[in-house]
């Protein structure tokens, strides 16, 4: 099976590496790598959705924007996702679908506090037939 | 990642300078303060060309200084001290780190040791139902929308007038516990709301409570002003922040100094140290948000120090001022703060960037507490869960060398992973009461990560500032509950 992410380590922090064939593949696994570090993905169910749109300069400048989209649902909102349609993406603007539920601490074991994603080390590019990124995350 | 190799010329055993013609760009050189061994480490995981890096920004003046206990960080590294020119330099979100006023209480009480032991697990358990903790725990205060806009421009006496706590904190709590410039129309909405509900809580990662015992006094006299008089003596440690609140002030004006950056035609070699002019509307609205957290930081260390007089005084049967529950000292260890220092020869008004260091003003300064005027300000310098802490006073030679600052506690040197893979959490919590420390964790997993070897030794640490002269070390901690988000 094609990797989708991984988890990369970082002295005082963590690091996600995305796949994806296209970029909208890549922004999809960016968001499944952020929630498989915060919980259990396997345990959290579609019980709800979300539409999230954000803007920003640049694809990479996206993705972050993107993650810390999420991260704020996620902290503020206590919502967890476990499935992402990308419905559009351009430079500047991404529109998503999210799939998830509320936060059930009996259920969802958190593992990891992440607090934000950051502009360090942040790389998107080429890589052989699809696209690869990076981002380092404040945990 | 092959080791850095760029020039440090020794200035003494605890000196090490990057000159300005290390790379074309450096404003000012850069300076560490570590022994030579120290160097080696810090070398491989190339904090040292992050200190080249931040020399990079407008307006530093001086040098771009590294504390002992320095790490890599985003843009900046954890341990830097920036000074910038109020007049013509930057003010760099990066520079203060995303948890703003991530900091350290201290409380001390008559207590002993032997006292306290055989109640230790109550303790424990006590505090860890008394104070809320772990990732998205939400406090036990309601704050509204409205509330909380007083308690960004109180700080921490927005909970001492709702009775947590008393004006003598204050007066012992860095800036009072109130910076002034808050101003809550330069905060988001999304971040007032990851704020409210996390308001009163520890956290996780590497925050924690710790109840210690002194093991050692270096300086008698300096240790008897602040309270602590007996080895043995307890005392207790909360080391939390601004929460969710503080990450999102950053992550909302991290991007508008993206912008900034271009807008003032800044050039950065490392775009996590995104800034923008300290006296533009971009440099002044972060600041004002900035103070906003730092007095949320406040207000919540306020808040769990009133639970844990309360918790002690339930488990052990008696009040707080029986306990001699009073505070030692409170220091913000991430933060920016608009400072007068002689640089260069010249006084000069300064934005002093402190991201992992803490504030080490000397005696007599007017920004040291009436009842520490004579010994300096008192320096809180935890270190891992295994080993021990110190307490420490500001010196005339840090106000000279690195704008009145010092560490802040151990760093680093295992990545989290790394560490989980060296040892379980249930390894790590056996261990520990081997050696007499109970330990209550929300996540016993997550607990690996803070290992004792996961972090360098605070006492080498405390050695460089303290032979350099940039604090003086008072006493030496030990723990013997702790209870981790």
């Amino acid at each position: 099976m094609k990797r989708s992410f991984q988890i990369v380590d970082h002295t005082a922090d963590i690091g996600i590496l995305a796949y994806g064939e296209d970029i909208e593949e890549l922004f999809a696994n960016a968001a499944l790598a952020l929630f498989s570090l915060i919980t259990d993905a396997e345990s959290i169910e579609e019980k709800l959705d979300l539409t999230l749109e954000v803007s920003s300069e640049g694809t990479e400048n996206l993705l972050v924007e993107w993650l810390n989209e999420l991260v704020y649902v996620f902290d503020a909102e206590r919502i967890v996702f476990s499935r992402f349609e990308i419905r559009s993406l351009t430079h500047y603007h991404l529109r998503a679908v999210c799939y998830g539920e509320n936060l059930n601490p009996t259920r969802h074991k958190i593992k990891v506090g992440v607090k934000a994603a950051t502009y360090h080390m942040l790389t998107l590019d080429r890589n052989g037939d699809g696209y690869r990124a990076s981002v380092i995350l404040d945990i | 990642m092959t080791s850095w190799q760029g020039q440090l010329i020794r200035v003494d055993d605890y000196r090490w300078k990057i000159p300005e013609t290390y790379k074309a760009g450096m404003r000012v050189p850069g300076m560490i303060y570590a022994t030579r061994k120290m160097l080696d480490a810090m070398r491989e995981d190339q904090t040292p060309e992050q200190v080249a890096n931040v020399a990079f920004l407008p307006g530093i003046v001086g040098y771009s200084l590294a504390m002992p206990d320095i790490h890599w960080g985003y843009g900046f590294p954890i341990g830097g001290v920036a000074a910038m020119d109020v007049s013509k330099g930057v003010v760099s979100p990066g520079g203060v780190g995303y948890d703003i006023n991530c900091g350290v209480r201290l409380l001390r009480t008559n207590l002993s040791e032997d006292e306290v032991r055989p109640r230790m697990a109550q303790l424990v358990n006590g505090l860890f139902s008394d104070v809320p903790s772990g990732l998205g725990s939400e406090g036990k205060i309601r704050v509204g929308r409205k509330e909380m806009n007083d308690l960004m421009v109180e700080g921490a006496r927005w909970a001492v007038k709702r009775g947590l706590g008393s004006e003598e904190d204050l007066e012992v709590t860095e800036e009072n516990g109130c910076m002034r410039g808050a101003d809550p129309s330069r905060i988001s909405d999304r971040a007032a709301k990851r704020g409210m509900p996390q308001a009163g809580t520890l956290g996780s990662g590497n925050h924690f409570l710790e109840i210690q015992a002194v093991k050692e006094i270096y300086e008698p006299d300096a240790a008897d002003v602040m309270g602590i008089n007996d080895i043995g003596q307890i005392l207790v440690l909360i080391h939390t922040g601004s929460r969710g609140f503080g990450h999102q002030v950053c992550t909302d004006h991290l991007r508008v100094m993206e912008q900034a950056v271009s807008t003032y035609g800044i050039k950065l070699p490392d775009r996590q140290l995104a800034c923008a002019p300290i006296e533009s509307p971009e440099g002044r609205d972060y600041l004002a948000a900035m103070a906003c957290a730092a007095n949320y930081a406040w207000a919540n260390r306020q808040c769990i120090a009133h639970w844990i007089r309360e918790c002690f005084s339930r488990v052990l049967g008696k009040g707080p001022e029986r306990l001699g529950m009073k505070q030692i000292y409170d220091v913000a260890h991430n933060i920016a703060k608009i400072e007068e220092h002689v640089a260069d020869g010249r006084k000069v008004k300064v934005c002093v960037h402190r991201k992992g260091a803490t504030r080490a003003f000397p005696p007599g300064h007017k920004d040291t507490p009436d009842c520490y005027r004579s010994i300096g300000q008192p320096v809180l310098v935890p270190g891992d869960m295994g080993r021990c802490s110190f307490i420490a006073v500001g010196t005339q030679k840090a106000m000279e060398e690195t704008f009145g600052s010092t560490c802040h506690g151990a760093g680093r040197i295992l990545s989290r992973g790394a560490a989980k893979r060296s040892m379980k959490g249930g390894d790590v919590i056996r261990e520990l009461e081997r050696r007499g420390i109970t330990v209550k964790a929300e996540n016993i997993h997550s607990l690996a990560e803070e290992a004792s070897h996961a972090y360098k030794d605070v006492t080498e640490i405390i050695e460089v500032v303290h032979r350099a002269g940039i604090s003086k070390k008072v006493a030496m901690t030990v723990p013997l509950g702790v209870i981790k988000g």
